[in-house]
């Protein structure tokens, strides 16, 4: 089992590696240069029915459009806010797009610098400006706990395929975690649960290249957490 | 710039811990972060150690030439120190002279070798009045997690430790080790709340009131000190502070050798 | 280049005075991701150089004036430190390391998908710890590197190198000795892919045949450097591959 994983790795590239010279397309993070496939980006090389690809292993994160993300309030301006989202670029939040009503120059009594807050990526336009907003069902203000930061690139393992990863984690440990595309996650519960959990979310970012991560994931909050029978049927 | 906010979910969370008397990182309030120097890195140097304190790096260089001695010392040597914060170590360090910050880190260094009399600089006397070697110190920032203080102390000191005056390049007898006589350590504490912890890392210095350099000898004695950051400290603290860098300084000049 | 010596710096048998043939680059050893505050990092030794280079970036681009709204720009500061030359550098730039870092800035621009990332920056700084003579090809060779490392996007690696010409032998990648008193400098950098040159200068003296002869030495170990600066990265990523087959 665990061979067969180890076979199954998948091909680290770098950038003006070949990737393939047979005609196929050429994906995310990969050009054409005389009928080649290179790539773009260093990644894992990705091959996708005739589209081979990249999946990048790092870089900065770039916002899309519906993405949710955790921001830092940076700087205040008398009608918006700067956020730090871990973009090239902060992020202008403006008066409109907060769930509060605030005055011109009143930006200072609803967020500071420092604080925290859940948003919408709503456009991002051609020229890589940002809007985002914090009118949205569940975003908000969030305090306390604890935020764990990683490549954005690593984050759709800790949330595991269709969400199964991080359900787990929230099940068994009993933690709120919320989990931004930005590679921001904010994790609050009981002081040991919730250590656990940020424990069990970096083993996800050291290994995030590895295979059959979720059994092992699991295996590891048991051990730290033993569970209730209960829990357990739940699950 | 951005990387100087600290949020206010992590600033919480560090206080909270160390209400319970811990750290993000698993250490004790007065434990100092894993040390490794590595000395004589560079041959272009006289001497020359880069130190790895946590995540922070740092390299410091020696140039010893000849020079021309100072009027009112006519026969003692030269030694002089500068830092650079040099863009690559942390994104909040911009290109150009040396800041305030840079300075400072340089001149609390500086003062702990020379209160100390680490390096003998009567040894380093050609001709009195003409010609003494003069012991330049350039320390570079590589990587900034906190504590710049001590990581730049013990560099240069491991620095010093392992230069050769260059004395057949110039004409001027035989090389031979820079005279030393001990090994002045630093150790650096920090408040945060009402806390004092050791060898604080990038987040802990930024959510700091007030910061303490204590620079002992080998005796134990104090041979230099400095206060900074806005905040105050007691003089229990101060107390503290004092008993914990006689310590720290102990364990760190075991593992210096 | 000007300066004039009784060494010999090639043997009747072609060999130099540090064992190479004329055509043998010194050792090159790259390690990927050596710091953790920078996006991307390297360490570059080639024979007794040492160089250190660190990427921030795309971030937003300070100062203003020089944003660009079409694509991102790349600012690189290339710097000696004071002790790695045999007299103490002065701390701060001079005019020689604000031409360095200029033309390996234009260097890595032709490779860098810039226009990704409009109104940013991506910086490049390159320390040198100990400079033997070819340090500009060190410090292009390792920050290309501290880019992939980065994960910026970008068509290809930039591999750098000199070839020159020492007691009248074409040589490659000169040493401090054969640069200081030898007839001619090549530095090289090139997109392997394509073969095309991103950074070329050239002083001294030489013939047309002598200086094709260089430019043959120095595509080729343009080559070798590549597939090292490949290895290092590949190495860097294989950690987390070596977890996979423990587990």
């Amino acid at each position: 089992m665990e061979k067969r994983s180890a076979r199954n790795a998948r091909e680290v590239v770098v950038p003006g590696d070949l990737l393939d010279d047979s005609g196929m397309n050429a994906g995310s993070n990969a050009y054409v240069h005389n009928g080649k496939v290179y790539a773009g980006i260093l990644g894992v090389k990705n091959v996708y029915h005739d589209t081979v690809g990249v999946i990048p292993l790092g870089g900065r994160y770039m916002p899309t459009t519906g993405d949710t993300v955790i921001g830092v309030i940076e700087d205040i301006g008398p009608s918006n806010w700067l956020v730090n989202i871990n973009a090239p670029y902060p992020a202008p939040l403006h008066v409109n797009e907060v769930p509060w009503k605030v005055e011109f120059g009143d930006t200072s009594k609803y967020l500071n610098v420092g604080n925290v807050v859940m948003l919408k990526i709503l456009m991002v336009d051609e020229s890589k400006k940002i809007q985002v907003t914090m009118k949205d069902s569940g975003l908000r203000r969030i305090e306390g706990g604890q935020m764990v930061e990683m490549s954005h690139s690593k984050v759709s393992r800790v949330i595991g395929k269709s969400g199964s990863m991080i359900q787990m984690i929230k099940n068994l440990t009993d933690c709120r975690i919320f989990v931004g595309q930005n590679g921001r996650i904010w994790i609050d519960g009981d002081d040991e649960n919730a250590s656990v959990a940020v424990e069990a979310i970096k083993i996800i970012e050291k290994e995030a290249q590895s295979s059959n991560l979720t059994e092992r994931v699991e295996n590891f909050i048991k051990n730290r957490l033993p569970q209730k029978d209960n829990d357990r049927e739940e699950y | 710039m951005s990387e100087h906010v600290i949020s206010e979910i992590k600033r919480d969370h560090i206080m909270n811990l160390l209400k319970e008397g811990k750290r993000e990182d698993g250490r004790g309030v007065d434990e100092i972060r894993d040390l490794k120097i590595t000395a004589g890195c560079v041959e272009s140097a006289d001497g020359s150690a880069r130190v790895k304190l946590g995540k922070t790096e740092v390299i410091a260089g020696v140039k010893i030439i000849p020079g021309t001695p100072f009027a009112d010392t006519p026969d003692s040597g030269v030694l002089t120190m500068g830092a650079e914060l040099i863009p690559m170590a942390h994104p909040s360090f911009e290109s150009g002279p040396p800041g305030e910050d840079a300075i400072e880190l340089a001149r609390v260094v500086d003062r702990g070798i020379r209160e100390s009399g680490m390096v003998d600089v009567k040894k380093l006397c050609i001709t009195a009045g003409e010609e003494v070697w003069m012991c330049f110190v350039d320390i570079y920032a590589l990587d900034y997690d906190g504590n710049l203080f001590d990581a730049c102390n013990i560099a240069t000191v491991c620095a010093l430790r392992t230069a050769v005056i260059p004395g057949e390049q110039y004409g001027k007898g035989e090389n031979r080790p820079l005279p030393v006589t001990c090994t002045p350590i630093s150790v650096t504490s920090v408040k945060i709340g009402n806390d004092l912890i050791l060898d604080p890392n990038f987040d802990e210095e930024m959510i700091s009131s007030a910061r303490l350099t204590v620079t002992t000898d080998d005796e134990g004695n104090f041979r230099a000190m400095q206060k900074g950051g806005k905040g105050s400290i007691t003089r229990d603290e101060l107390s503290l502070c004092l008993d914990r860098a006689v310590e720290k300084g102990k364990a760190i000049r075991k593992i210096i050798g | 280049m000007s300066g004039h010596t009784d060494m010999v710096l090639v043997d009747k048998k072609g060999m130099r005075i540090d064992g190479r043939k004329t055509d043998e680059h010194r050792p090159v050893h790259i390690e990927a991701g050596v710091l953790s505050n920078a996006d991307g990092s390297a360490y570059l030794e080639i024979g007794k150089n040492k160089v250190l280079a660190a990427v921030y970036g795309p971030r937003e681009c300070h100062p203003r004036h020089l944003q660009d709204p079409t694509k991102a720009i790349i600012q690189c500061k290339y710097n000696m430190q004071a002790f790695s030359v045999s007299d103490r550098k002065r701390p701060g730039p001079d005019r020689r390391s604000i031409e360095i870092s200029k033309i390996i800035a234009e260097a890595l621009e032709k490779v860098v998908l810039t226009e990704l990332y409009p109104r940013a920056s991506i910086d490049v700084y390159i320390e040198i710890l100990q400079a033997n003579a070819g340090t500009r090809c060190a410090g292009l060779t390792a920050a290309s590197v501290a880019l992939a490392d980065a994960g910026i996007p970008m068509r290809d690696i930039v591999p750098a190198i000199a070839a020159g010409k020492a007691d009248g032998h074409v040589l490659l990648d000169l040493n401090k000795e054969e640069d200081n008193f030898g007839q001619a400098d090549v530095p090289l950098a090139i997109v392997p892919s394509t073969d095309e040159i991103v950074l070329l200068q050239m002083d001294g003296n030489m013939t047309r045949k002598e200086f094709d002869k260089a430019m043959d030495m120095a595509f080729s170990a343009c080559h070798e450097v590549y597939e090292i600066q490949k290895a290092a990265l590949k190495e860097r990523y294989a950690i987390a591959k070596g977890d996979e087959d423990n587990e």
